[in-house]
Parts: C-alpha cells; sequence; structure tokens
C-alpha cells in the first residue's frame, strides 16, 4: 500500500462574499518534503493554510494532512500539525520560557515535559539567554524564531510556515533558512508559502505556483524554470531610449520575444557560449553603447512573469498591507 | 472525562496567561488599582457634601455602587485582551492547538474574577479607611461579595462578545465605554434614583444596574431588600445563557485581521 502524503487535497473552494480566494485547488505533498506554495498578496496562499491548519472551512473540496480529513477530524489534525506565520504570533506580554510552556501545557505535554521542551526549543533557536525576558523587548527576527519553536513544541510531522520571513531583515531570514533547513533533514513534512521567489527555490522540493485562487504550475524549481527556457542575455544600455534599437540589432540570436524595460533588456537565447561577443560585436555594429552585458539562467521571477504576465514579488508598501 | 480534565487545564492555563500580563502592563495594573480609588475618593469627598442620601452617610450609599460599577468594568481585560489576540494573530495560534475550543474564552472570564477579587479587596480597604461599615450579618456580607463577584463574571462575557466583535482593542475601548459608562450613571449607583428628572427616573429604575447596586446595598447595609437580591441574580444568569453562547459564537467565526 502506498504511503498517505502529508498533504493533500481535491477540489479546495473557498469565497468570502464575492471574492473567490480559492477556484479549485488540488496539492500533493509528500511525506518528508518541502512544498513551497508561491504567489503574490492575495493569490491565495493564506486561506489555503488556513484550510488546512483547520481555522477555515473550505466551502467545498476536501483535505486530508498528516492523513485525516481536515473538517471531519479537525481535532486529530490539530494534533499533528504545527503553525508559524507571518504574524509571529507570540505573547508579548510573556517571556519567551512562558509562551513555549504555555503552548506545550496546550498541546497537553504535562507540565515537567513542557517546561524541559521549552528550555530545550530556547537553546536550539539561540534563545537560551532571551528565555526569560518579556517577548516585546525581542527583535523581529527573534520574534519569528520564538514563533517557528512554538510550532514545534510537539514535535508535529507536518509544519505550515506562513510566510515565515516576510518583513525580516536578510541576516534573520538566512538564520530562519537554515534553521528551517535543518528540521526538513529530521523528517518534518512542511508546507510554506512564499512571496519571496528566492526562498521558494531555497528550501522547497516542490512548488506549486498559485495566482488568483488556482494552481497556475507546478513542479520542482528545476523543472519550473525549464519551463521559462534556457539562457538569458541581460544587457545595461548607456543610453535608456535606444532599447527597441538593441532588441533589433539582436534578433538574429534571441530564441524567443525579448523583453525591454528602459535601459534594460532581456534577450532569451539558445546557447550560452559565444552569446557575449556576439552580442557585443551586432551592438557596436549598431553603434549602441552598452554599459553592462551578462549571461544568466532564468530565476522563479521570470517562471512567474511567463506564467501570469506580472511579476511575482509587490513593491514594499504594497506587501505590508496585503499582510494585514 | 480525559475531555473535561483538558478543558480545566486549558483554562487554568489560560486563565494564568490572562493574569500574568497585568503586572507587566502598568496600564492595566493602574485601572484594576489607582482608579476605583480614585472614584471612591472623588465620589465621597467631591460630590459627596453635595449628594443627600437620606438614611445613608454618602459613603456607604457610595461603596455598593462604585464596588459594582468597578466590578463590572473589571471584565474589560478580557475585551482588550481578546482584541488584542485577534489584532496580533495570537487567535489563529490557539485556534489550530489541540486545546480545548473554549478555555480561551473560559480561561479569561475566570482570570478576571481573580482581578476582581483582587479589585475587591482594594476597594473594601479604601472604603473602610474613610468611614464604610458594614451594617449587616456576616452572612450577607459573603453573599453580597458572592453576587458582586458573579455580576462581574457575567459582565466578562459581555466584555468577551465586545472584544471579539470589534475592530481592534481601542474600538472595543470605545465600545465598552460609551454603552456600559452611561448606563451605570443613569442607576442608584451614585445618587438615589428620586433625585434625577421625571422623565429619566422609570429609566434608571429598570436599568439592571440599579436592581443589581441595590441588592448588594442591601447585602452590605442590611436594608430591606424586597426582590432586589432574586432579581440581580437572575439578571447575572440572563446575562452569562445570552453572552457566553453569543461570544463562544462569535469565537468560532473571528477571522484574524
Amino acid at each position: 500500500m502506498a504511503v498517505d502524503p502529508a498533504v493533500e487535497t481535491t477540489g479546495l473552494h473557498k469565497s468570502y462574499g464575492d471574492v473567490e480566494a480559492l477556484r479549485g485547488i488540488d496539492l500533493r505533498v509528500e511525506r518528508g518534503s518541502v512544498f513551497g506554495l508561491l504567489g503574490p498578496n492575495g493569490a491565495g496562499k493564506t486561506t489555503a493554510v488556513r484550510i488546512l491548519t483547520t481555522l477555515l472551512r473550505p466551502d467545498d473540496g476536501s483535505a486530508w494532512v498528516a492523513g485525516f480529513d481536515v473538517v471531519r477530524d479537525a481535532g486529530r489534525v490539530r494534533e499533528r500539525i504545527g503553525l508559524a506565520g507571518q504574524y509571529a504570533a507570540v505573547d508579548e506580554n510573556l517571556t519567551g520560557f512562558e509562551n513555549l510552556e504555555m503552548v506545550g501545557r496546550l498541546y497537553h505535554l504535562g507540565r515537567r515535559q513542557s517546561r524541559d521542551r521549552a528550555r530545550e526549543l530556547l537553546s536550539d533557536f539561540d534563545l537560551a539567554e532571551a528565555g526569560g525576558r518579556l517577548v516585546r523587548t525581542y527583535s523581529g527576527g527573534m520574534r519569528r524564531r520564538l514563533d517557528l519553536a512554538a510550532a514545534l513544541v510537539a514535535r508535529p510531522p507536518v509544519l505550515f510556515l506562513d510566510e515565515p520571513t516576510t518583513g525580516l531583515d536578510i541576516r534573520s531570514r538566512i538564520d530562519l533558512w537554515d534553521a528551517i533547513e535543518a528540521l526538513v533533514s529530521a523528517g518534518t513534512t512542511v508546507l510554506l508559502t512564499t512571496q519571496y521567489l528566492d526562498e521558494a527555490d531555497r528550501l522547497a522540493d516542490r512548488i506549486a505556483v498559485i495566482d488568483q485562487g488556482s494552481v497556475i504550475a507546478e513542479g520542482t524549481p528545476s523543472e519550473l524554470k525549464a519551463q521559462v527556457g534556457g539562457e538569458r542575455l541581460e544587457i545595461h544600455l548607456c543610453d535608456d531610449g535606444r532599447g527597441e534599437e538593441a532588441v533589433a540589432a539582436l534578433a538574429s540570436i534571441a530564441s524567443d520575444r525579448p523583453f525591454v524595460e528602459d535601459g534594460s533588456v532581456r534577450v532569451p537565447v539558445a546557447e550560452r557560449r559565444g552569446t557575449i561577443a556576439n552580442a557585443v560585436r551586432r551592438l557596436d555594429d549598431a553603434g549602441i553603447a552598452i554599459d553592462d552585458i551578462s549571461v544568466s539562467t532564468p530565476t522563479l521571477d521570470d517562471v512567474f512573469l511567463n506564467l501570469t504576465g506580472h511579476a511575482a514579488e509587490p513593491k514594499a508598501e504594497d506587501s505590508e498591507d496585503g499582510a494585514r | 472525562m480525559r475531555a473535561l480534565r483538558y478543558g480545566i487545564s486549558d483554562t487554568l492555563v489560560l486563565a494564568k496567561r490572562s493574569l500574568l500580563r497585568i503586572p507587566r502592563q502598568p496600564d492595566l495594573l493602574v485601572g484594576f488599582t489607582i482608579q476605583p480609588v480614585l472614584f471612591v475618593l472623588l465620589f465621597v469627598y467631591v460630590f459627596g457634601g453635595a449628594i443627600q442620601t437620606p438614611g445613608f452617610d454618602y459613603v456607604d450609599f457610595l461603596m455598593p455602587g462604585i464596588i459594582v460599577q468597578s466590578i463590572v468594568f473589571g471584565g474589560f481585560v478580557t475585551a482588550l485582551g481578546l482584541a488584542d489576540d485577534l489584532k496580533k494573530g495570537l487567535m489563529d495560534r490557539f485556534r489550530s492547538l489541540p486545546m480545548t475550543r473554549s478555555a480561551l474564552l473560559t480561561g479569561r472570564t475566570l482570570g478576571d474574577i481573580v482581578t476582581n477579587v483582587f479589585q475587591l479587596v482594594v476597594m473594601f480597604t479604601v472604603g473602610l479607611l474613610i468611614g464604610f461599615n458594614f451594617s449587616s450579618s456576616v452572612g450577607e456580607v459573603i453573599a453580597g461579595i458572592a453576587l458582586v463577584l458573579a455580576i462581574g463574571y457575567a459582565f466578562s462575557w459581555v466584555f468577551a462578545f465586545i472584544g471579539l466583535s470589534s475592530s481592534s482593542p481601542e474600538a472595543s475601548n470605545a465600545y465598552g465605554f460609551t454603552v456600559l459608562f452611561p448606563l451605570t450613571f443613569v442607576s442608584s449607583a451614585f445618587v438615589p434614583v428620586d433625585t434625577m428628572p421625571s422623565w429619566l427616573q422609570p429609566i434608571a429604575e429598570h436599568n439592571p444596574f440599579t436592581t443589581m447596586v441595590d441588592a448588594a446595598r442591601a447585602l452590605f447595609l442590611g436594608v430591606p431588600a424586597g426582590n432586589d437580591v432574586w432579581l440581580a441574580v437572575l439578571w447575572t444568569l440572563a446575562i452569562i445563557a445570552v453572552f457566553a453562547p453569543l461570544s463562544a459564537w462569535r469565537y468560532q467565526r473571528v477571522v484574524t485581521r
């Protein structure tokens, strides 16, 4: 008999009034893997996580987590999951230790075990010294680590991370990524949502790209990149106004439609070797001055642009609003 | 059986959480200690001379009223706390845990009983220092304390509903004070009802606060109670019977903002 997946959904639908947040989502997350739900704000990622963590009932469709139906067996699901989110849901008026101890008691670990586990997690997440301080004195990164620790109190087999690093600085993001990778190597199944393509690329074994409530692509990070095609030539021109001329000059080496924005030109190319020399020669012949030129492999950014026709990462101020 | 044991332990864990935050939030601590004391002193010394309360010293008249008012607002911590949990996303964490679902509400309201006992001790101490006297039997005083705590517990559920229904802690503050605060004043808590204008008197007489204050007065001062004590108990039970299920219903439906 095949092993049940850690998470499975079929035809999940959810509407808020007239707004369809999910329009039939099918997912399958294998045990021990990291699954990334990637999409911009409002795509439906958080709604999907809220259904999977029993916080919300779907209007239609079914979902199973750790083998249990999230609606019919919500209690059993809750015993087997951990949730950490973009809010850093920890109590500011308790110490780090008190927060973890409380969560342990609410998972019914018992007093003694809750305290031992709290101490263990504080030291695992580099919070041992801060454990006796009120959380309101913590930095954003420390809160996020405590939030993640709280999700792990009961050693849940399935962990949900809803935009775990939104709003964090680079240093804290990398720390958190390291912590997540350590968990995964210990066998925890992780479903994470993110609007950061580099995050999904770094952490996830498989990615579902979600936009306006539907999964628009699914695969490994390299499969998704392959969909966009091969190498890309990136050129920054000295003169912003000559982008179209540059595209015309490079038409014969482009393998697909080029992309122009101000003085930047992106040209998909079939062959990496000799491309730069070739391009420089053609642009030189056309009398177009080059500020910078490089060849790069596609990123998930390109995947998103390619699939949806719009960029994935919103501007900083949008992401703040959307997170509320 | 196991569910009941978990229910009790979850409630206690969350009541402890609710109580731990009070000494750590100076504004809450002030609300529980200095504010009621200030009210007692202001009313007794500033308004007391101008208010005629035939048959009573004003301090004796006032204390049952101001105690009921303070206890009613003691549940305010629950509104603030729940609105805060919603805003900060903690509600999601709790709802994703395998804990007893109602424990967040029962824990908070249980915590309110403890803070209300503390408030009572502070207020009685101040009252006794400035000349308040119990003029009833020990049994009646105990019954009066029990009644006042029960009233406080009932209003914790009103505040739970307010906290779960408002968009922020500040909004719950506004609802609580614009609706409940005037109600406590248009009652027999601070002045005799028959000194009010005739159009206001029927409102004050039918105000449940008047019934509750008159009941507390009867039990603490030994004046004839009439039906006030039973009516106050009925009101208290009715408020719990309406607002506990309403809060539970709201709690099931709330979505973290």
